[in-house]
């Protein structure tokens, strides 16, 4: 049958447009990240030399690791103070019948729509009166308006699928709210936790406007900022092999954590969307 | 359960006041956060405020929109955000952006889509490199799609050029001709895997024995296609590219960060942020800044009522 011979080839030959596309840029950032000197601007299409240099450059050079802490710190921050006043707002909203609750939902959606650049002078104003300026807390602080809509949108979708026969015995046992989310529902939502704190510290790790726009020193950059604003002695000499080394630094821990959480990543990617 | 009503409804009672409760952090949060950051914006765009000194904002009304001074020999002069041509040239770029992006990634969308729904030895293979595209920061492909790019050194030249697609090296970032070119091939390079997985979403609801029934009416793969997928995976599909339109008017950092100072790829974000803060025209920013959430927030209300009246009209 050579008509499903071709037909199989053509197939595998797509399959494989796909992935060299997808995967060809970072694996060529990673090959440019390991040459030096001259060899960076000799164009190769495999690996032919391996060289550090890059990598113990940029470690040790300005504040690249003082950015890196900073992305850590404030991802991490970002993801436990959402999640915190997410996991009782979706428990409000999902399993408590209330005046307004779906008009509530909808403008949580909407605020998840809401283009950053509209807040982006009010939000100027209420960090510098709050004194957060130039402070990673300034970060932490603004960085709510895009994660906390998420989280909450995805842990109510969540926990309004759970039935209601799990709540009823600690009810009947005269449980408080807080009890029952914390004892019945904890338990029962890490997965749900673990993919939307995952959702939403790619989401921190990366941002890159308020990141900009609210810090001015270099000691309190987050690591997108720093690697924006690399540039060489002139605007024409980029240090590609130093930004190559950084770039993969930054984007190798996500891409680890994604491919070990690719099911839960695509499912709560999916939740956020369809449902939406 | 028999507990008596006076009871039942004091546990009523009592679970709405634990809900307002559990609530009020949420929503403290994001007042301060977006609804009032929000209405200051609004408000700035109506005044003179200057960054160095916001606190001393004046009302000017539309000013900043559109204002008009007569001429003693008769003839107005028109000025204004309405006016302006920067304005409109970002403008014109963010629809233009927006509308190609999101239909390229529509199309490879459903092509990729289509691939993972098919059974195949390697599948889990595509899955996971389609999504490294997803998971790299938009600066970090800037970057590296800038020096792929690169008019000397880029790997992007030289692979075209033996593929015989070019006969000469292109500056792809810096030449006018190509600058939203470059912009859109990283676009829909990042985000296509996106649109690929809620795509796939709405493929894997179509009950199989469809397709089954269809193969033995001999129905070809082709008319298949169009006569049963489309339809069928069309709502996912139309989410989709309505949460992609949404974000790519707005989109910023690439554009910041690959195409720096290039009028071609000037968006409404690009031209708001440079007044607000590098021009000092705090004002004026916000104005623009303005009618771009006005914009989105119509575009917004559209969709969800166009989905209302479809869902409407399909239960009928």
């Amino acid at each position: 049958m050579p008509m499903s011979i071709i037909k199989n080839t053509a197939f595998y030959a797509l399959v494989a447009v796909i992935v060299v596309c997808a995967v060809f840029p970072f694996y060529y950032a990673i090959i440019t990240s390991f040459r030096t000197g001259s060899a960076i601007f000799t164009i190769e299409y495999w690996p032919t030399s391996f060289s550090v240099a890059n990598y113990v450059n940029v470690i040790a050079s300005g504040s690249f690791a003082r950015n890196l802490l900073n992305s850590i710190i404030v991802s991490a921050c970002v993801v436990t103070l959402s999640l915190l006043m997410a996991v009782t707002a979706a428990f409000a909203l999902s399993r408590v019948r209330f005046r307004g609750r779906s008009l509530l939902l909808l403008t949580i959606l909407s605020v998840s729509m809401f283009p950053q650049i509209a807040v982006l002078a009010g939000l100027f104003e209420v960090i510098r009166l709050l004194g957060l300026y130039n402070t990673l807390g300034g970060l932490v602080f603004s960085y709510m308006i895009f994660t906390l809509p998420f989280t909450v949108w995805v842990l109510t979708t969540f926990m309004r699928d759970l039935p209601v026969e799990i709540e009823e015995a600690a009810i009947v046992d005269g449980a408080t709210p807080w009890v029952i989310i914390t004892r019945v529902f904890l338990p029962l939502m890490w997965p749900a936790l673990v993919t939307t704190g995952l959702l939403a510290f790619i989401a921190a790790w990366n941002e890159f406007l308020f990141a900009l726009t609210f810090t001015s020193s270099t000691e309190t950059r987050t690591v997108p900022v720093t690697i924006a604003l690399f540039t060489g002695s002139s605007a024409h000499e980029v240090p590609w092999g130093i930004v190559m080394a950084a770039s993969v630094i930054v984007t190798v821990p996500l891409v680890v954590l994604v491919l070990i959480f690719q099911r839960k990543i695509i499912s709560g990617l999916t939740a956020g969307g369809v449902k939406g | 359960m028999t507990a008596s009503p006076t009871v039942r409804s004091e546990l009523l009672r009592q679970r709405s006041r634990s809900a307002r409760l559990f609530l009020l952090p949420m929503i403290l949060a994001l007042a301060v956060v977006a609804g009032w950051p929000l209405l200051r914006t609004i408000y700035f765009s109506f005044t003179d405020a200057s960054l160095t000194n916001i606190d001393a904002a004046k009302w000017v009304g539309f000013k900043n929109y559109l204002s008009w001074i007569q001429l003693k020999s008769g003839r107005t002069i028109y000025s204004g955000l309405l006016v302006d041509p920067a304005w409109w040239n970002a403008v014109w770029n963010t629809v233009r952006f927006s509308v190609i992006s999101v239909a390229l990634e529509a199309v490879f969308g459903m092509i990729i889509a289509l691939v993972l729904n098919a059974e195949f030895k390697g599948r889990g293979i595509v899955r996971a490199a389609i999504l490294i595209p997803w998971a790299i920061p938009t600066i970090v492909s800037a970057r590296m799609w800038g020096w792929m790019m690169n008019d000397q050194f880029g790997i992007l030249n030289d692979l075209f050029m033996r593929v015989g697609l070019i006969d000469h090296p292109i500056a792809w970032t810096a030449s006018s001709d190509t600058a939203m070119i470059a912009v859109l091939i990283v676009d829909v390079w990042k985000t296509t895997p996106f649109m690929a997985l809620l795509i796939l979403a709405g493929l894997q609801m179509i009950p199989g024995d469809i397709y089954e029934a269809a193969r033995i009416d001999g129905v070809h793969p082709v008319k298949q296609f169009f006569r049963i997928t489309l339809p069928l995976v069309k709502p996912a599909l139309m989410v989709a590219i309505i949460f992609r339109l949404l974000d790519a008017m707005r989109i910023f950092d690439l554009i910041y960060v690959l195409t720096p100072n290039s009028a071609q790829t000037k968006t409404m974000s690009v031209l708001a942020r440079e007044n607000l803060i590098d021009f000092d025209k705090f004002a004026y920013g916000s104005a623009q800044s303005t009618l771009l959430f006005l914009v989105i927030a119509l575009m917004t209300m559209l969709a969800i009522w166009i989905g209302r009246v479809k869902l409407d009209g399909g239960e009928r």
